[in-house]
């Protein structure tokens, strides 16, 4: 970093009267989300206080151990996100965990390989957990899609199985519609990177002092490590989860 | 000889009974309709009979071996069932009779598809034509010759031509009825009294979850 970045307390403080600015503007336009204003930033304040004493302590250990640990923990807390997106498919947990694991299994190994980053936590933990949460966004929407479709498309399913097909070859098109539907918002936001908006690793990077050259490099390599593990992913999921849909007689249930 | 055998089904949903101890032999050939009111339970019977749904308890068999044992892909390639709304896969109607080939992984014979199309009086023209563009007529006489592609031992038809006209429906019967002289063991649950005498030997009539059997 060519300088460092340092934001004094009194600077926080009054950047903090941009807060009264909106309770100020909803309580005069009767918006009536004064409450929950209040409420949301004071979770934010709480929660990532923690995160950051919690991160200070982490990066100080650095133990590999310690750090692969606190990365299982990101991709449980995620499975359970996505799972709750495909209430009504018994095996959602286990596919997410499953499929998120591998996903970001590989594509940090890769990263880890190629040199980009090192296998510490500074690293690993920001870079997990923003690989991880686009994972569970995609597969929460995948999940969405298949129970939408496996609940619409039931009479051309039932064709399909009558006609003979297996229920691989009756769902494939719900299998590859439910994928797409999970990585759309990733391909969409790698499309307009840059020209709708700054990404925020992208400008963190720039905030905290680094040229805008060598923060686009970082911003590729994020869009390159979202794209493998969202679609890695998704696929492993909805290849895990379409099967609960089929009875062991391989009927629709 | 004994095609199907259906012996003591019972089917229950959501608390309501649907299907009440069902017990019925058909031979192989026979030409079979099934009446009944709405919600009495001959379109589950039909799809029971099809592999698409098990019963909660009874067996049936097919030739003689309980459903349970047969490889359900292939026993569906021998009993075939069709829907009262044909569904329609892929973009264009000739991609839909391609279907029942790359299933058995079998080189197209168009012939086939031709001699189909001309026995439900359609031209080889429909072929290219988007699923979009067909009418309610043109959709279930596709539906009914892909799923006569390859011929199966069993047609179960769930009021295919309840949403016909007059000719349409003509055209069906007539291909159904060529069918069953082919030696297909045919099953039509229909709603029209006429068409159910015209050419059945037997009649099963289902109420509230029981059959009565008519021989004509």
């Amino acid at each position: 970093m060519s300088q460092e970045v340092d934001i004094s307390f009194i600077g926080l403080m009054i950047s903090s009267s941009l807060v009264f600015i909106a309770l100020a503007l909803s309580s005069y336009q009767k918006l009536d989300l004064g409450k929950d204003m209040i409420v949301s930033i004071a979770r934010a304040i709480i929660q990532l206080t923690l995160i950051g004493y919690i991160l200070e302590y982490v990066f100080g250990v650095d133990n590999l151990f310690f750090t692969s640990a606190l990365l299982l923990v990101i991709i449980f807390n995620a499975s359970l996100n996505a799972a709750k997106r495909g209430t009504g498919i018994k095996n959602a947990f286990y596919a997410s965990f499953a499929a998120i694991l591998t996903g970001t299994s590989i594509t940090i190994f890769v990263l880890v390989l190629s040199g980009i980053i090192k296998y510490e936590a500074y690293q690993i933990v920001p870079v997990g957990g923003m690989i991880i949460s686009n994972s569970m966004i995609a597969l929460g929407l995948s999940y969405r899609g298949l129970l939408a479709s496996f609940k619409d498309k039931r009479e051309e399913i039932q064709t399909k199985l009558s006609l003979g097909a297996d229920i691989y070859e009756a769902s494939k098109f719900i299998i590859r519609d439910s994928i797409k539907t999970g990585m759309m918002p990733t391909i969409d936001s790698a499309k307009t990177m840059g020209i709708v908006a700054l990404p925020g690793m992208m400008t963190g990077l720039i905030l905290a002092g680094v040229s805008p050259l060598d923060a686009i490099k970082y911003q590729i390599m994020v869009v390159f490590m979202i794209l493998s593990t969202t679609t890695i992913s998704s696929v492993i999921a909805i290849f895990l989860t379409y099967k609960v849909f089929y009875n062991e007689r391989k009927q629709l249930i | 000889m004994t095609i199907l055998k259906i012996s003591g089904l019972f089917y229950t949903r959501d608390g309501n009974t649907i299907l009440n101890d069902i017990n019925i032999e058909i031979d192989s050939g026979e030409f079979i309709t099934v009446t009944g009111s709405s919600g009495s339970g001959k379109s589950t019977f039909l799809k029971m009979c099809g592999d698409l749904i098990s019963p909660d308890m009874g067996n049936l068999f097919y030739k003689n071996k309980n459903y349970l044992e047969w490889n359900p892909y292939e026993l569906r390639r021998k009993i075939a069932y069709l829907f009262q709304t044909p569904s329609f896969f892929f973009d264009s109607v000739y991609e839909n009779m391609e279907y029942p080939f790359s299933l058995r992984k079998e080189p197209v014979n168009k012939e086939r598809i031709l001699e189909l199309l001309n026995k439900v009086n359609l031209k080889e023209d429909i072929l290219k034509q988007n699923i979009i563009n067909l009418s309610g007529g043109e959709k279930q006489r596709l539906s009914l010759i892909r799923s006569l592609i390859f011929l199966p031992e069993v047609l179960l038809l769930d009021e295919i031509t309840s949403a016909l006209d007059y000719d349409n429906t003509l055209i069906t019967e007539k291909l159904i009825k060529e069918i069953s002289e082919q030696g297909v063991t045919i099953f039509w649950v229909t709603h029209d009294k006429d068409q159910s005498r015209k050419y059945a030997n037997r009649i099963l009539n289902f109420d509230s979850g029981k059959v009565k059997e008519e021989k004509l």
